[in-house]
């Protein structure tokens, strides 16, 4: 969907951080669906789909993008789409490599996995074992499940797949 | 008005806002601190489905926080007070699999792309919901003496508020987990309530609305 004109606006949505995890950015995040400039490049209309229906970062979010782009922009406008509605399959490949480095497991399988099987996480984020069980399948936001490691018992978060 | 897998908007806003406050309840008070954050995750994810249907339906805040409980049009089990963990448990995997198949139906028969996208959303959310409260009865109903005990008053106090949900497709889907969680499912035919479409609640909603309203009305207007 990026365009050169635009690559400016999505240079900047770069820095906006998810407010629920800092390490991602809304980019990083796969939430970010267009982002186009005007030709006279005063103006910009970004397009935002949520990750969940309830999710409280949604708002903040569109604030914090909003809040970025007009150091830029003389106008912004940002849009809400809501279908297709988001998936993990989303996010970019560095953003699995950014959550690790977090200590909270990347989602994993795909989309093609039964509807209410969010994946299992390959290794603990903290020693890389393999032997992992679930403490719970909801954790300190809606994309994430709580987890331990029965090698290091350290607890983790993971980031389900949806 | 007989139970339909494609039921009023409203109904469908309504229920998801009700039961979203009825589990807000739970909070700092489920009997362990995961599933604490468990129902409140639910909770979320209901509240969210529900202001994505309001806002296609007119203004979220009025329509939430103005109307009187005649005005409100939610299946009557959502209103029902929380009970014990295993009535709200029950209760959440009966909503959860009513939802199972309105949302889907909401995706192909709705012609306002809003909608659709939240029942896009809502599908992947429910079938989650589904699956962590069909654990709960099973494991509750399929547990202890006291749990069974439990679990089969719950059963017995919701099942004649099943009539907003009751279709061959919702009892089908019901069953197995029932029979799996060694509770007796009470027959098909027993009598219902049933929401009648013109406002009838049960007694319990105006207290609800009274403490969901109460800051709304108190400061109209008023702004986070």
């Amino acid at each position: 969907m990026t365009n050169s004109s635009s690559a400016r606006a999505w240079a900047l949505l770069e820095q906006v951080p998810d407010p629920e995890i800092p390490v991602l950015s809304v980019v990083d995040l796969g939430i970010v669906r267009d982002a186009v400039e005007s030709e006279d490049g005063h103006s910009v209309v970004v397009t935002l789909t949520p990750t969940y229906s309830g999710c409280p970062a949604t708002e903040v979010i569109a604030h914090d993008v909003r809040a970025t782009l007009e150091s830029s922009y003389d106008h912004v406008e940002v849009r809400t789409q809501l279908s297709p509605a988001w998936t993990t399959d989303w996010m970019r490949p560095e953003a699995r490599e950014k959550l690790h480095g977090h200590g909270i497991a990347p989602p994993e399988g795909r989309r093609s996995l039964p509807l209410v099987d969010v994946g299992t996480p390959a290794t603990c984020p903290r020693c890389g074992r393999r032997e992992v069980e679930e403490i719970a399948p909801f954790g300190s936001t809606p994309c994430k499940a709580l987890w331990r490691c029965t090698i290091c018992r350290e607890p983790f978060d993971y980031f389900k797949r949806h | 008005m007989s139970a339909t897998s494609d039921p009023d908007l409203l109904t469908v806003a309504d229920s998801c806002l009700v039961l979203s406050h009825r589990l807000s309840e739970w909070m700092s008070n489920a009997p362990t601190m995961e599933e604490d954050i468990a129902l409140g995750n639910i909770a979320l994810d209901l509240l969210g489905q529900a202001r994505g249907l309001l806002q296609v339906l007119g203004d979220e805040d009025e329509l939430a926080y103005l109307r009187g409980p005649q005005e409100f049009r939610n299946a009557l089990m959502c209103e029902l007070p929380n009970g014990d963990f295993a009535l709200t448990l029950l209760r959440l995997f009966f909503v959860s699999a009513w939802l199972e198949s309105v949302w889907p139906a909401l995706v192909t028969s709705s012609s306002a792309p809003d909608v659709r996208g939240v029942a896009e959303k809502a599908i992947k959310e429910n079938a989650y919901h589904l699956r962590h409260a069909s654990t709960w009865v099973i494991r509750l109903g399929d547990g202890t003496d006291e749990s069974h005990r439990r679990m089969t008053e719950a059963l017995d106090a919701l099942w004649p508020y099943r009539g907003d949900f009751a279709t061959s497709g919702w009892y089908d889907r019901i069953e197995p987990v029932l029979a799996t969680a060694t509770l007796t499912t009470p027959d098909r035919d027993a009598w219902t309530q049933r929401s009648s479409g013109d406002g009838w609640h049960t007694e319990h909603l105006g207290y609800l609305l009274a403490e969901m309203q109460s800051l709304a009305r108190a400061h109209p207007g008023a702004k986070w």
